[in-house]
């Protein structure tokens, strides 16, 4: 049923993604708002400090929060003008329904008769096909309240185990990797310690466009002395005046890490006394790396043996260090892999949990930290509990007053869930701040499979491009319309506030949660008033977990412009800086500084493979994909936000002048990019900036517009992650442009 | 209230990451709001990354005003040299095209050249220009000489500059590395070579082609 209702074309006529830009209140000079709030940026994880300016109900602009501590004031272009997602002409106002018989595909209908239809969908599917015919697909830009929520709506309410969460295209590899090495998931530094660091490692993270104000941390720390060394396919902003480049072939980075290793070993540049008191396994990888010689390293990685080693005697000699990396290493099928080796070479330096000694996955979506941590990841209870641990069962299920026996088991991953509706397995949807059409891996698949659902309920401010397939859409809030706490890539606890109310019908989204449960009869434990109150229900389920947030409270975060979590008790005031020496936690129980029973870290083997679909005659150009700086994930938001579309209206495909030339391409020439799965036609950007063998696409833009008809679905056998950083494709000069650029605005 | 000396403009390109948070933020300044004052290009985009912000560098004898017949350009005591005056400005361009720089840019919707006055509603009551306040990367740096030195161990604010006979002071700093010397650098002599080094990059990218 869940097919598109009428033309994409007509959809778009009525709702968008259409641009707003300044105009009336917003332009008029001299307006005294009503009132400044303080809140956060409603986009990536840095999560930077921003006030919002309120005139008549209306965000008419912003004005720096300097005395916020991560950002003291500044912003990205995105921070900057988000105000104009609000009072948006997109905005859904209403519930809708689709009815192909109205010439924009959906109608509006009153608010409670969506509802009861979605509770009567739920109902007739669950009973029909069982309870995990019904799955929930759920967000990490949600606050953590919501997150919570959608957790337990999915296994206390719907009583499905299919849940999962947008972070699984994000944050997971770290994860992972994080609580293989360390036991715990967080990153292990604020980012005051990048200042005091001899040397800066940026592996796969384009920094200057997806993390932006980390910018500011890095070229400080060179100012004090220390060495960056960049690791990536092309050479970023914040590559371009780094002090070593190492321009790596995509999907060899665990190569790169076991080469460092064993130069490490081969010059004596280890911490022995830290490897042999808070490590074990290092033996084990220390024969493991023997068999990456400096040459082997560069032959696999692309990169020269005289930058290997020039990067391996800065990292070996430093006294103090920062490792950081993001999707650039995790977005793979062997992305834990990649993720273990530099926490490999991390625990030989002996340079953490120690100031100006540090290491952090940098976070992508705005609460992709805390977003993961409590219960709406399918393998996850909150507090960063076990849904496998029977102790763990017990201690939620007694705080939402159920029966351990009633939760149900672990679920499957956001890519399985769509293999499992292809499969028939699952009918039925309910998505909320997700776009995965836009944003899996071989969209064209997810496409298929939302045309096989019975019944699909979308939750969004903005008609979304996954949402023109629901039956129901459901007006949900925007950042700006609620309160909550949000992680941010520090694992600082931090408070988003409400500027102003949902416009028309809209509601805030854990109120939709909790009127859906209630319709279903079933509004136990989901009868919350206020997030304030959600909050404090998840710091009594998260208590004594390793995500511990019990010690928080909401006075205590303005108070101290965040805490950093674990935060045990109310008289406790965080934990910056994890695994300093004579730290406690609950798993070692003062054994030792890092998660375990014995409260040693661990080394882990990292193997390298290649990336599942590399090069060959046929398809013998590798590709790659990323972000700029103007937009954010599926571009729900930013591509209908006038200024930020201006700046990067629609996605170019880059690639070398040693390939463009080959092909006879020169910039602004289109060209057909294809793999196995299938076909883009972009404008070409000939720079020298990227490696002749590989070329990258932006992946923000839908329809046949985007990069991911191309990726492949791949995914990491332990976390999970699709390999959108690596595929084979051809590419060939387009004899004309696309059909879409005469259809289309650039942003649509 | 004129801006307080003490305060100062630092630019400094090499930190740049052409993220355009200036520019989309210079559009929200209260005085010009839905038009930004700052310019920001890439230097060569087929060759590198590098952008380059341009703001008014404030000349303590502004060829602009100079050159402008109906006095329609202001510097304040405080050195901020303002824009152009509505009921004065003719829109003839003579500012535009005298600028050394390339700062001021005629709204031919307006008929008025519009540049940037340093943020003046927000530096003459103690704030930060919005440019500077919001940059990510603090190319774009608003404090103390103190401060600055402090920040910046490599390298050091220079305001004179020479474009053919012409010396210009001005109030805003660029920020150059500490140990290399003032150089005098001719249009002419990039014009017909590459702005970058491209033998480094083509060293550093150097692989089997597919």
């Amino acid at each position: 049923m869940a097919t598109v209702p009428v033309e994409t074309l007509d959809i778009i006529k009525k709702f968008g993604p259409h641009l707003a830009r300044a105009n009336a209140t917003r332009l008029d000079t001299g307006v005294e708002p009503d009132r400044t709030v303080k809140t956060h940026c409603c986009f990536c994880g840095q999560q930077c400090g921003i006030q919002l300016l309120v005139k008549d109900d209306q965000v008419v602009g912003f004005e720096p929060w300097m005395e916020f501590p991560f950002n003291r004031g500044k912003l990205c272009p995105k921070g900057v003008k988000r105000y104009l997602q609000e009072s948006h002409p997109d905005r859904l106002l209403h519930a809708y329904e689709r009815d192909a018989l109205v010439p924009e595909g959906f109608k509006p209908i009153a608010y409670d008769r969506a509802v009861a239809r979605v509770a009567a969908e739920i109902t007739r599917i669950q009973s029909q096909y069982g309870h995990d015919a019904f799955a929930v697909l759920s967000g990490a830009s949600l606050t953590v309240e919501k997150a919570y929520l959608m957790g337990k709506f999915a296994r206390m309410c719907l009583k499905t185990s299919n849940i999962d969460y947008n972070g699984r295209l994000c944050m997971v590899s770290a994860a992972a990797g994080n609580k293989k090495a360390f036991g715990i998931d967080r990153a292990a530094n604020p980012w005051s310690d990048i200042l005091q660091a001899e040397v800066v490692w940026i592996s796969g993270a384009n920094i200057a466009e997806c993390a932006p104000i980390t910018t500011d941390y890095v070229w400080q720390a060179r100012e004090n002395g220390a060495k960056i060394i960049v690791v990536d396919p092309r050479i970023t902003p914040i590559a371009r005046t780094c002090d070593l480049f190492l321009p790596i072939k995509p999907g060899r980075d665990v190569a790169l890490f076991n080469g460092i290793l064993h130069l490490m070993i081969e010059n004596d540049w280890l911490d022995h006394d830290f490897i042999e008191q808070h490590t074990v396994g290092f033996d084990e990888v220390a024969v493991h790396v023997k068999g990456w010689t400096p040459q082997r390293t560069a032959e696999v990685t692309g990169i020269s043996e005289r930058a290997i080693r020039q990067a391996a005697e800065w990292w070996g000699t430093a006294k103090t260090s920062f490792l950081m990396h993001a999707r650039g290493i995790e977005h793979h099928s062997h992305g834990v892999q990649n993720v273990l080796g530099a926490i490999n070479i991390v625990l030989a330096s002996g340079r953490i949990g120690r100031e100006g000694c540090g290491y952090a996955t940098i976070t992508g979506q705005g609460n992709g930290q805390g977003g993961r941590e409590h219960g709406q990841k399918c393998d996850q209870l909150p507090g960063a509990r076990d849904v496998s641990n029977p102790e763990h069962r017990a201690y939620v299920a007694k705080v939402w007053g159920i029966d351990p026996s009633e939760l149900p088991g672990p679920g499957v991953d956001a890519y399985e869930i769509f293999r499992k509706i292809d499969a028939g397995e699952v009918r039925g949807l309910l998505s909320i701040c997700f776009n995965p059409i836009v944003s899996l891996p071989d969209n064209n698949f997810i496409r298929r499979t939302l045309e096989k659902l019975e019944f699909y309920v979308a939750i969004d401010f903005f008609l979304n491009e996954t949402a023109r397939h629901a039956d129901i859409v459901l007006p949900g809030s925007l950042h700006e319309e609620d309160e909550g706490v949000v992680t941010t890539v520090e694992g600082r606890v931090i408070k988003i506030n409400k500027a102003v109310d949902c416009p028309g019908d809209a509601r805030q989204d854990w109120r939709i949660i909790q009127d859906i449960a209630r319709q279903l009869g079933r509004e136990q434990g989901f009868t919350f008033s206020s997030p304030r109150e959600i909050f404090e229900e998840l710091r009594e389920a998260s208590r004594g977990g390793i995500a511990d947030y019990f010690g928080i409270t909401y006075e205590k975060i303005e108070r101290q412009y965040g805490v950093f979590w674990p935060c045990p008790s109310e008289d406790h005031s965080g934990t910056p800086r994890l695994f300093e020496e004579g730290s406690w936690n609950p798993v070692a129980k003062g054994k030792g500084r890092f998660y375990f029973p014995d409260g040693k870290a661990r080394f882990n083997v990292a193997r390298y493979t290649p990336p599942a679909e590399d090069t060959d005659e046929e398809y013998p150009i590798i590709l790659t994909t990323g972000r700029v700086v103007s937009h954010f994930l599926s571009g729900t938001q930013t591509r209908r936000i006038g200024p930020l579309v201006d700046h990067y209206p629609e996605p170019r495909l880059e690639m070398h002048p040693l390939l463009a030339e080959r092909l006879g391409i020169v910039t602004g020439d289109w060209a057909t990019v294809e793999s196995r799965r299938g076909a883009c036609t972009l404008r070409v950007q000939v720079v020298k900036t990227i490696r002749p063998d590989t070329i990258f696409i932006p992946y923000h833009w839908p329809g046949r517009k985007s990069a991911n008809q191309l990726t492949i679905s791949a995914q990491d056998p332990i976390s999970k992650i699709p390999e959108y950083k690596v595929c084979a494709v051809r590419v060939k000069k387009a004899d004309k442009p696309p059909e879409y650029v005469s259809e289309l605005e650039p942003q649509q | 209230m004129p801006v307080p000396e003490h305060m100062e403009f630092f630019i400094d390109p090499s930190r740049c990451i052409g993220c355009q948070a200036c520019v989309q933020a210079c559009s929200e300044c209260d005085t010009h709001k839905g038009y930004s004052m700052i310019q920001l290009d890439y230097i060569d985009r087929t060759a590198s990354t590098q952008t380059v912000p341009v703001v008014c560098m404030h000349c303590d004898s502004p060829t602009c005003a100079e050159v402008c017949p109906a006095d329609a350009i202001k510097r304040m005591e405080d050195g901020v040299v303002q824009t152009a005056r509505k009921p004065h400005c003719i829109a003839c361009n003579n500012c535009v095209l005298a600028c050394p720089f390339g700062v001021p840019k005629m709204n031919t919707h307006m008929n008025l050249m519009m540049k940037c006055d340093m943020c003046y509603d927000r530096t003459s009551v103690g704030k930060k220009p919005m440019c500077a306040s919001v940059c990510p990367s603090q190319a774009l740096f608003f404090g103390t000489r103190e401060e600055i030195e402090k920040l910046r161990p490599r390298s050091k604010p220079i305001n004179h500059f020479r474009f053919g006979e012409q010396i210009i002071t001005t109030k805003v700093n660029m920020m150059v590395p500490k140990e290399a010397p003032a150089e005098h650098v001719d249009v002419t002599a990039v014009m017909y070579e590459p702005a970058i080094g491209q033998d480094i990059l083509d060293d550093l990218l150097m692989t089997s082609l597919p």
